[in-house]
């Protein structure tokens, strides 16, 4: 009997195997799952000022609301963004030796987290803590001032595609973390799904842009 | 691709004196011969090691040693991607043809690496089938064909290296033990006999080496002379590995 107690497995204190699914979970559940409110709410932009601050006071109303943001957006997010940032530089990227579709998707979903971080920080900052210090309403009009700067929206642009190309690559990458998609041609269509949605996502948000101005 | 007219073939290798030398480019011109490979081209500089300037300058040496892509060993990035020297044939390269260590293996003298990380990530994934004991353990369990058939595949696995060449997160920065050990850890599970070290093999995949420095790149997928579905491998091994991370956890 003690033999095979030596034996045993020894369980290593390594956290990296539970930080690294955490971190795929928190992109799918929490985050993508508000990502795709996100994009439909503020694509209410597109059917006028009223019906877009309708949906925003909806939203503004809900009861715990803090409590909520809290913990279904800032902390997965924060989880999300620091360790993937931290991934994102411990790769040797080699795109310019192999140009294989799933190299390229692998070097822009590090690329595109890097712009989001950015983005997102800005985008929050704008619309969520500034405003919530001041008081200042956030309306269909506070949005359509700010979005009047070519440059604040050419960062828009590029921050909602990154975002929509991130989520859709991420899920096709996370059906193989969790062991779902396992062969090859699966894993084809999964990623060929996601670009479809990709595109889709993308063309809402940016249609969601231009009708603020 | 190209066609070869030229009698002449444009060599442009990258060589290295010594373990921790700085590395420098060499050019050599090779007469062309039909069929040639890049091993064969090698020899003939080894033949007469003069390079582009007419200087005689040491041979370069390299590994090599089936000469069918069976043993792994003449593993080198040409023209910079990774693959066999042996099998790469000069009608198909485009020229100057460009020769590198792989850079993920510490390179002993010009193209010749040190493979050995990766003998040693298979002991620590026990890559093997445990069959010695103080006993005779009988036959063991009868395989289906269709599973011999799968295994097959991963047992063709050389040691060569390129998976891990290819991968951006087999480097320095990160501890991960690659597609090659990953690919031989379902090989050995899947296994009747082999899989009474499962578990052993389980925390390696789950711990600080393991699975969890995957960023699904597919590059090994890619690269694998032996066309050996890593990527399935891998996805399956994500598989059991949440599983057995799960269940582990509350048995605790």
């Amino acid at each position: 009997m003690k033999a095979a107690i030596a034996n045993a497995p020894q369980s290593k204190s390594s956290k990296k195997f539970l930080y690294a699914r955490l971190h795929s979970l928190a992109g799918i559940l929490p985050l993508g799952l508000f990502m795709a409110e996100h994009f439909y709410t503020n694509s209410m932009a597109m059917f006028g000022a009223e019906k877009y601050n309708e949906q925003i006071a909806l939203l503004q109303s809900l009861p715990f609301l803090i409590g909520i943001e809290i913990v279904f957006i800032a902390i997965p997010l924060l989880f999300h963004a620091i360790y993937g940032l931290y991934l994102s530089f411990i790769s040797n990227h080699n795109t310019a030796s192999y140009k294989y579709t799933r190299n390229l998707t692998f070097f822009f979903q590090r690329i595109s987290g890097v712009i989001i971080f950015v983005f997102v920080i800005y985008h929050v900052w704008s619309f969520r803590l500034s405003t919530a210090m001041t008081g200042t309403e956030v309306n269909y009009h506070l949005v359509s001032e700010h979005l009047q700067n070519p440059i604040i929206f050419a960062f828009y642009v590029a921050g909602i595609i990154a975002t929509a190309y991130h989520l859709c690559n991420g899920l096709s990458t996370a059906l193989i973390t969790w062991g779902i998609t396992i062969g090859k041609t699966s894993q084809k269509i999964a990623l060929q799904v996601s670009m479809i949605l990709f595109a889709l996502m993308s063309a809402l948000g940016v249609a969601t842009l231009f009708s603020f101005i | 691709m190209i066609e070869t007219k030229e009698k002449v073939l444009r060599f442009k290798i990258k060589r290295q004196n010594d373990l921790d030398a700085p590395s420098y480019w060499e050019e050599f011109h090779v007469p062309y011969r039909p069929n040639m490979n890049v091993i064969s081209a090698l020899m003939e500089i080894q033949r007469n090691p003069v390079n582009v300037n007419g200087e005689a300058v040491r041979a370069v040496v390299w590994d090599y040693n089936c000469l069918e892509e069976v043993c792994g060993a003449c593993s080198m990035r040409i023209n910079g991607k990774v693959r066999q020297a042996c099998s790469a044939l000069v009608d198909k390269l485009e020229q100057p043809i460009t020769l590198e260590p792989m850079s993920t293996f510490p390179v002993e003298k010009d193209l010749v690496v040190n493979r050995e990380r990766m003998f040693e990530d298979l002991k620590k994934i026990k890559g093997w089938i445990p069959i010695d004991g103080t006993y005779a353990l009988d036959a063991g369990p009868n395989i289906s064909s269709s599973e011999q058939q799968e295994a097959y595949k991963y047992s063709t696995c050389m040691t060569c290296g390129c998976c891990l060449e290819a991968c951006p997160n087999v480097n320095s920065k990160s501890p991960f033990i690659g597609p090659q050990a990953m690919g031989q850890t379902k090989y050995f599970n899947m296994h009747p006999t082999g899989a009474l070290k499962k578990e052993e093999r389980m925390e390696v995949v789950i711990g600080d080496e393991g699975i969890a420095n995957c960023g699904n790149s597919q590059n090994c997928v890619q690269v694998c002379p032996k066309e050996i579905p890593l990527t399935t491998a891998l996805a399956e091994l994500n598989q059991s590995a949440n599983k057995y991370a799960l269940t582990s956890w509350f048995r605790k």
